[in-house]
């Protein structure tokens, strides 16, 4: 057996990304770019102003895109044809269709004619809408999952529908849909950036702002890389230590 | 119990599994059901333990009838105990989560009253060893023999096994029908599909032959396992007891 199988997992991850780091730090070299942290320095502020804005829009959509997301899944879990179609319309509709021109006219068209104007409230729902089909499909992916022996015990032993689905269904679906869920936050979190097409002043749009000023690129988006990863790597470790946490098969 | 039950009616999807099934026993502790495969036995059973609903017909124990709407079907289901053949206990709970559950959640024990409740039952069947371990870690028949003390522990007046043991490798087959063996010197009485004959024969106080969805015939079991009167009751032991 050769070390690369017994080294630590941390020590893996640390030599990959320093690998990868000395490649782009060759290709920078190579091109010979000439860098201009102080001018993009000054406009520090608008980073972290920007940034802040991604987080309080990603919290936010994150909360209302699981409930929509829920009540999507039960929608389309249902036995009323109707209910079903709802549930299916709303989801092929959002997911066949880019998030750019959902956000064009939801905020131009939609919230123009019910006269709600705040860009902030009307980009996180939209966002939310958009991230609640997804969740919509891994959530009834989920509650589909769990076979229907379950149920027949659940209701050998009792318990009621709303027992069924506290005690026996949702502690097991949640499990199963972890992973897909975590992968949907971090795609949210990315997707927020589209907000800056109607003019929400989040951490892309700020970016943006600073390259126009400063002609620095690269000095302008690597710290947007920078600032997104500082959000999803939390995010999908966390949802690996839970997975391990809660992980119930063999 | 004294079973009676009359025309049971069920279809699924347009085919008719249960044709006018009828079956009275006496007053007795055990009821083997036995049949071919697809005859009907795991349809009359989910009807018997209040899982179903017959689309006609009727069923009474003890000269009680079975409700048919859902709410008073649940209240029946909780008098009574239910163990499949597989997949019965919830994997994300431990063994001993398992049991609690139907007693504090169904039955208003407080956590540690349940505890109380189950201590006892668990050494008694030699599993209190494997009480913290999640289904997955149990040997099938340890699973099973959790399955029938959840089943057991909230004092139902009958248990209701669909062959418990058909998912088992023999050595754990026998450890659960000993199980099943010690519940009947307990006194505990049971309704149970099985293709364990000679299990039936010295368990059961009366055998049923369900097959195409009716009971060709019941009785003691030496009338029905030995006499063999009917033509296909004869196919049908010369091929399962070889
Ligand atoms: N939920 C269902 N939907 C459709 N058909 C069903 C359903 N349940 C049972 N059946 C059919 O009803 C017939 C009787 O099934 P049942 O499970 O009662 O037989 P069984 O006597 O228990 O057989 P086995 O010994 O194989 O368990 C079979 O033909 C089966 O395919
Ligand atoms: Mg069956």
């Amino acid at each position: 057996m050769c070390y690369a199988d017994r080294m630590p997992r941390w020590l893996a991850h640390v030599v990959v990304v320093a690998v990868f780091a000395a490649l782009v730090a060759a290709a920078f070299a190579r091109i010979e770019y000439a860098w201009n942290w102080a001018g993009v320095w000054e406009y520090r502020q608008k980073f972290v102003q920007g940034w802040l804005a991604t987080v309080g829009i990603s919290f936010a959509a994150l909360v209302v895109s699981m409930l929509v997301g829920g009540v999507a899944a039960l929608c389309l879990s249902s036995r009323l044809p109707l209910v079903e179609a709802v549930g299916r319309v709303y989801v092929e509709f959002i997911r066949g269709t880019p998030l750019l021109v959902q956000l064009l006219i939801g905020f131009y068209v939609v919230a123009s004619a019910v006269g709600l104007d705040n860009r902030y409230v009307v980009g996180t729902l939209v966002l939310s809408l958009f991230s609640g089909a997804y969740m919509a499909e891994i959530f009834r992916g989920g509650l589909a999952a769990i076979p229907q022996a379950q149920r027949d015990s659940a209701r050998a032993i009792g318990l009621t529908p709303w027992q069924t689905l506290r005690l026996v269904i949702l502690p097991q679906a949640l499990r199963l849909v972890l992973p897909p869920v975590a992968g949907q936050l971090v795609s949210l979190i990315k997707d927020s950036s589209l907000l800056s097409v109607i003019a929400i002043s989040e951490f892309t749009l700020n970016a943006q702002e600073v390259n126009a000023f400063t002609y620095s690129t690269l000095e302008s988006y690597l710290p947007l890389a920078a600032g997104y990863l500082l959000l999803t790597l939390p995010l999908s470790a966390l949802a690996r230590w839970l997975e391990s946490r809660v992980r119930f098969e063999a | 119990m004294l079973l009676h039950a009359r025309d049971l009616v069920q279809r699924f999807d347009g085919t008719t599994v249960l044709d006018g099934l009828s079956l009275t026993t006496g007053d007795i502790q055990s009821l083997v059901l036995v049949g071919p495969s697809g005859g009907g036995k795991t349809t009359l059973l989910r009807i018997l333990s209040g899982l179903d609903v017959p689309a006609g017909g009727s069923v009474s124990f003890d000269g009680v009838p079975l409700p048919r709407d859902e709410a008073a079907l649940r209240d029946y289901r909780r008098t009574v105990g239910t163990v499949f053949q597989a997949y019965n206990l919830f994997p994300h709970l431990s063994a001993l989560d398992n049991l609690l559950l139907p007693l504090v959640h169904v039955h208003g024990l407080t956590p540690a009253a349940a505890r109380e409740r189950v201590r006892e039952p668990l050494e008694r069947f030699h599993l209190a060893a494997h009480a913290h371990k999640r289904p997955a870690e149990l040997s099938g028949g340890q699973k099973q023999r959790i399955a029938i003390l959840r089943a057991l522990v909230v004092r139902p007046r009958r248990l209701f096994f669909d062959e418990p043991t058909s998912a088992l490798d023999p050595e754990m087959t026998s450890e659960v029908l000993e199980m099943i063996r010690k519940l009947k010197a307990e006194g505990v009485q049971f309704v149970m599909v099985t293709h364990e004959m000679a299990f039936a024969r010295s368990i059961a106080d009366e055998i049923a032959f369900v097959s195409d969805g009716r009971v060709l015939a019941s009785g003691a079991p030496a009338d029905i396992l030995d006499r063999c009167a009917d033509e296909r009751l004869r196919s049908f032991f010369s091929r399962i007891l070889i």
